[in-house]
């Protein structure tokens, strides 16, 4: 059952590095929009909700790497690495402006911020947790750590419901942008404990449904 | 359209907000919540022919028409306005004292509150329509009567010296300098006197975050985020962003102070 067409093996590499160069587009693109005056009227702030908002659709394509092969039997597992990681530099690129250019590297600011804002203490916290992630993403750590590594990378769920959660708690009222992100992320974390069950019983058909040899 | 005016009685010495800036950067979720949809979502709303009905605890009750309101005693009124996102701006006002409307309607004895409505008008109001509306309509505001007396107070008719453009809330809104910006509620087609604490949108919609006299207060934050400083619009740039310390009653507690001797302002903020 493919979907869509299968990518030459040899293609393999050369398609996941031309992740990382178009997921980074935006960031770019943005930045330049912004150095040029080309964001509107309060550019600081439209360039920080933009890499923002780009962090969680990251987050949203990791998550969803794992019920695009269970369900319609599309398998980019290949491309997950790279998501994540984009996640993660689109995370720190929209704490960095923040502190750099929002609030001017006013140290005091930010620290009193994070520590008095429960929605930027949530952001601070996924942050957090996305370093080490981000850390034993190479091949190195998945064979040195094992289990422990996949323990370790579910993580990410707390870290994707904490991102909802922040933009749900820094927006003045949930308008449709929001709303569209949040769901996304909410479908995504709720079908992991039908994951199981799913394949279960996906499975349990295929035996049935596959023919018998007529001879033995 | 151009509007002429005299110079008013209040003074300020700081750099105008860019009249580019006044007017594409709005909050004025009728037409949108993004800051850019009120200018690029308002161009179908029709300011005029436009009527202001006052009425509730008066003694006359009155439908003021539009050209009526115009000819009030109109004046420059440059003011800071200070948005409850921590953002701010200098703005060239042309109106008159709200004072000078309630004093033709007569206010009752009994009468302690004003309580203002915004039009609804879904098929000119973009923002007003569809599946996800951020707020209930009508946007309500509402001041006590003495804080709508005071001088500072006015009903704004124009900008920049021209008539109000339709994304700043034309063709008449309110403008109470001391207050939150979401306080001088826009485009206004009734203005009640009662006699209860009127509702308030923003209040209704989160009263833990909105109070009713959300004066400008840099001592009391907001829930979710510091007011102890304000990003000034259109100074400052990409590298480097003009925040400044916001001042209590956004810098006019020599004039306002007063009205609030005695009250505690943290816990009505």
């Amino acid at each position: 059952m493919a979907i869509v067409p299968a990518l030459p093996r040899k293609l393999h590499g050369p398609s996941i590095w031309a992740l990382y160069v178009i997921g980074l587009c935006p960031a770019v693109w943005s930045f330049y929009l912004g150095a040029s005056g080309g964001l509107g009227i309060n550019p600081v702030k439209e360039f920080e909700h933009l890499l923002g908002l780009w962090a969680l659709r990251f987050i949203i394509l990791t998550l969803a790497v794992t019920p695009l092969r269970d369900l319609l039997g599309i398998n980019w597992i290949r491309y997950r690495r790279a998501l994540g990681l984009l996640a993660f530099y689109y995370v720190l690129m929209h704490f960095s402006v923040w502190m750099l250019l929002d609030l001017g590297m006013d140290l005091n600011a930010v620290f009193a911020d994070i520590l008095k804002r429960p929605y930027i203490t949530i952001g601070m916290v996924c942050l957090a947790a996305l370093v080490p992630l981000a850390v034993t993403s190479n091949n190195y750590f998945i064979r040195r750590l094992g289990k422990l590594w996949i323990d370790m990378h579910h993580l990410i769920y707390p870290i994707a419901l904490g991102g909802a959660l922040h933009y749900f708690l820094a927006v003045k009222s949930v308008t449709t942008e929001p709303f569209i992100h949040i769901a996304a992320i909410a479908l995504l974390l709720a079908y992991r404990p039908l994951r199981k069950p799913f394949l279960r019983w996906k499975k349990a058909r295929k035996t049935v449904d596959s023919p018998q040899p007529a001879h033995r | 359209a151009p509007l002429q005016a005299k110079p008013g009685p209040y003074k300020l010495d700081e750099k105008l907000t860019p009249k580019e800036a006044v007017t594409s950067y709005n909050n004025f979720y009728e037409f949108g919540t993004d800051k850019s949809d009120p200018s690029n979502n308002a161009g179908d709303f029709k300011p005029t022919p436009w009527t202001v009905k006052v009425d509730g605890l008066v003694g006359n009750p009155k439908e003021f028409g539009l050209e009526e309101l115009m000819k009030m005693p109109i004046e420059d009124r440059t003011y800071r306005m200070r948005c409850v996102e921590g953002w701010s701006m200098v703005i060239p006002w042309i109106g008159f004292p709200l004072a000078a409307l309630l004093d033709q309607v007569e206010p009752q004895g009994s009468a302690k509150y004003v309580s203002f409505e915004t039009v609804v008008r879904p098929e000119e109001m973009p923002g007003q329509k569809g599946l996800f509306q951020p707020l209930p309509w009508p946007y309500v505001e509402g001041l006590r009567l003495d804080e709508a007396r005071h001088p500072l107070a006015i009903l704004a008719v124009g900008l920049y010296g021209e008539t109000l453009p339709n994304q700043n809330g034309a063709p008449i809104r309110l403008v109470v300098p001391w207050k939150y910006g979401f306080k001088s509620i826009k485009s206004i087609v009734r203005i009640s006197l009662t006699e209860k604490q009127p509702e308030t949108t923003w209040k209704n919609s989160n009263a833990r975050e909105y109070g009713f006299y959300s004066n400008v207060n840099p001592a009391v934050d907001h829930p979710r985020w510091s007011q102890a400083t304000e990003q000034r619009i259109g100074e400052g740039g990409f590298f480097s962003t003009a925040r400044r310390k916001t001042l209590p009653f956004n810098g006019y507690g020599d004039e306002v102070a007063s009205l609030y001797s005695g009250m505690d302002l943290k816990a009505n903020y």
